[in-house]
């Protein structure tokens, strides 16, 4: 839980102890501010927790094994469209939510081993590219899949998911305590998302310290020598994959339970690129990296689109540049500038995580 | 026989257009071991400027002749490329030359985001009609078959580019010098050549293929929008990689070998799949391509490189 501290400037590295209870202050309250600029930006929040699963699962991918997958968005879109398959009239099945998610979660995984044997070999740049078009593949699939036999619906998306339902619980509706007092729908979202972003980082935590974490980071920093130490790393990369899949799987389900409808152009290749800029910006590795960067990554821009429009209204007259290309502009900005100035990202990964540090920790090597 | 013929003459144009494109990509890559991401948005620069300056020289000299104006705004917006080539080069590529392995690639995919974002901004967007100065009336050589003057000069103009290409890489003493730089950095400087300029020239020249290769593209299909280059782009890399990546020949090879695999893939698919899969599944062909040749030939074609040197 160390690394978690690391979020937090200055505290963090004084009094991890502090920074951690700080941490889970700031995220039970996060709602509770956010709701007194508008209900807006709970959704917003929501949001950013979704792109908190996806960039921890990048990360295990990227970060921890050292695979660059930029077709990560296929899975979060696989676990969406198996939500929406399972749970919507689209089909007219409405399964309860507890069978949806496991089955988006296993689809996902199965669908990352299914992209991870071909590309055992490939390294780098051409894995890189491969798992691009990977990702391009499934998205003119769910595009053009509606026909001779409608099975995705084609580019208008499937509408009316079911949504999320706990113990006979429904998430979608504001729960009313007394008669004037209700707590919005927005806000159970907020906190079952939370649960599952915390249950997810002691998972992820967990591992990185434990076998498998450890002989990810020895086939990241040199494959040969990990291969001649024994590490078996195609099931590693495999497991890599899957693993990173099954994150984007979930955080798919909880998207299309969330959002009620998907469509292929939520899973563009700008969709897999900004995760991809958030794990980087963040710092690679590094589990509180993932989660600043993807919370600074996707609540920037929708700062930017409530400040910069009516900023450039008043200056200019009229809106010069629209919130989706500012969101455009920052992301790559965000890559370009911080793979020139900065490229171990805003918290570099703790060098206590490098299998040499940790093998020195344990006296193994000087 | 006429859908194979007019496949076959489709591809040939589509393919001409990839392999010039995938010669940037080859050149880079044989030179830097790096996926030039933003090469493909060089394209769509080349277009839109070429257009922009169309557009200009519509208003100012209404009466000019077609082949002047496509000749002037080829002659705006290959320097604009090649400008634009050298500054990516200069302020991003080259200071992270020895980085880890995926600074450099991350950094190309948001440069090449960076352009598209610049390119909406400037030109928005929607989709623009290109004008197609040279006249698009298809002849029918066989009957049946339509080829447009359009297509030939694509065919016959990229064919001469490589050709010149080929002369300047292997006859020239520039062309000894990027060979030399690609094969090793090192001895190449300890020999004397300014391995710093060959790059910069590597990457400029790059440029300039991929201007001409937007031109052409933009008035093979008369439109032009500010995302046009992307695809192109990997297709082109596909093609780089299929001929083996870091061989001249092999980009012009892989290119027109995508290019009709593309086509006729597009044609025949219906009949393949028995009615399951139609044309707009075209795109997969090129990934399908790249997997397969990754897994099952990673040196291409023609080509000695090894995939693992990333």
């Amino acid at each position: 839980m160390n690394e978690l501290a690391s979020a937090v400037p200055w505290l963090g590295r004084r009094n991890p102890q502090a920074a951690r209870w700080l941490i889970v202050i700031v995220a039970i309250a996060a709602p509770l501010v956010a709701v007194l600029f508008g209900r807006t930006w709970v959704r917003v929040l929501d949001f950013a927790l979704l792109y908190v699963m996806l960039a921890l699962g990048l990360n295990l991918v990227v970060g921890f094994a050292g695979l660059l997958d930029l077709g990560y968005i296929a899975f979060y879109a696989v676990g969406a469209y198996t939500a929406a398959f399972l749970a919507s009239p689209h089909f007219g099945v409405h399964l309860p939510f507890w069978i949806v998610l496991p089955v988006a979660a296993g689809f996902a995984a199965l669908a990352g081993i299914m992209l991870g044997f071909p590309v055992l070999r490939l390294r780098g740049d051409y894995l890189a590219i491969v798992t691009l078009g990977f990702g391009e593949i499934v998205r003119i699939f769910l595009n053009n899949l509606n026909y001779p036999v409608n099975i995705t619906n084609g580019p208008q998306g499937i509408n009316a998911l079911d949504p999320l339902v706990l113990f006979g619980w429904d998430l979608s509706r504001n729960l009313e305590i007394t008669e004037n007092l209700s707590i919005n729908s927005l806000f159970l979202y907020y906190y079952f998302f939370l649960a599952c972003v915390a249950g997810s980082i002691v998972f992820i935590q967990r591992l990185q310290v434990s076998r498998v974490g450890r002989a990810w980071a020895a086939m990241r920093d040199d494959e040969l020598a990990a291969k001649a130490i024994g590490i078996n790393t195609r099931n590693l990369k495999l497991l890599a994959f899957s693993l990173g899949a099954t994150f984007g799987g979930v955080a798919g389900g909880l998207f299309g339970a969330f959002q009620g409808f998907v469509s292929p152009e939520s899973f563009s290749l700008m969709e897999s690129i900004a995760v991809l800029t958030m794990v980087v910006f963040g710092g690679m590795g590094n589990v509180a990296g993932a989660i600043v960067g993807a919370l600074i990554l996707s609540a920037l821009p929708e700062i930017l689109r409530h400040l910069a429009v009516p900023l450039q209204q008043t200056l200019f007259g009229t809106v010069l540049l629209d919130p989706e290309v500012l969101r455009m502009l920052l992301l790559s900005l965000a890559m370009i500038l911080m793979m020139l100035l900065k490229p171990a990202g805003l918290i570099p990964a703790h060098a206590r995580y490098s299998h040499v540090e940790h093998l020195k920790r344990h006296g193994v090597s000087r | 026989m006429e859908i194979f013929l007019q496949q076959l003459v489709n591809g040939l144009v589509v393919g001409s257009v990839y392999a010039l494109v995938a010669l940037g990509y080859t050149m880079v890559y044989g030179i830097l071991g790096l996926i030039n991401f933003a090469h493909g948005d060089l394209v769509m620069v080349g277009a839109m400027t070429a257009l922009q300056t169309m557009l200009f020289l519509m208003g100012a000299a209404p009466g000019m002749s077609p082949l002047t104006m496509l000749t002037l705004s080829l002659a705006v917006a290959i320097p604009v490329c090649m400008m634009l080539g050298y500054t990516m080069e200069r302020l991003a590529y080259r200071r992270l030359r020895n980085a880890p392995r995926l600074a450099p690639l991350i950094t190309a995919i948001g440069m090449s985001f960076l352009l598209q974002t610049i390119a909406m901004i400037l030109w928005g967007r929607n989709y623009h009609t290109f004008p197609q100065l040279v006249s698009t009336a298809p002849l029918q050589p066989v009957a049946g078959v339509f080829v447009t003057p359009i297509q030939v000069t694509i065919v016959v103009g990229s064919a001469l580019i490589m050709a010149a290409l080929i002369v300047l890489v292997t006859k020239t003493r520039l062309g000894r010098a990027m060979r030399a730089t690609a094969e090793n950095h090192r001895v190449a400087a300890l020999m004397g050549v300014d391995t710093n300029l060959i790059i910069a020239l590597t990457f400029v020249i790059g440029a300039a293929l991929a201007a001409v290769a937007g031109v052409m593209y933009a008035s093979n299909y008369g439109i032009a929008h500010y995302g046009m280059g992307f695809m192109p782009g990997l297709k082109a890399f596909t093609a780089a990689v299929l001929g083996g990546i870091g061989n001249l020949g092999g980009a012009m090879l892989g290119g027109i070998v995508l290019g009709l695999v593309e086509s006729f893939g597009a044609g025949y698919i219906e009949h393949m799949t028995f009615g399951l899969l139609n044309s707009s599944y075209q795109d997969i062909f090129a990934f399908i391509i790249l997997g397969l040749v990754l897994i099952f030939r990673p040196t291409g074609l023609l080509g000695e490189r090894v995939s693992d040197r990333a």
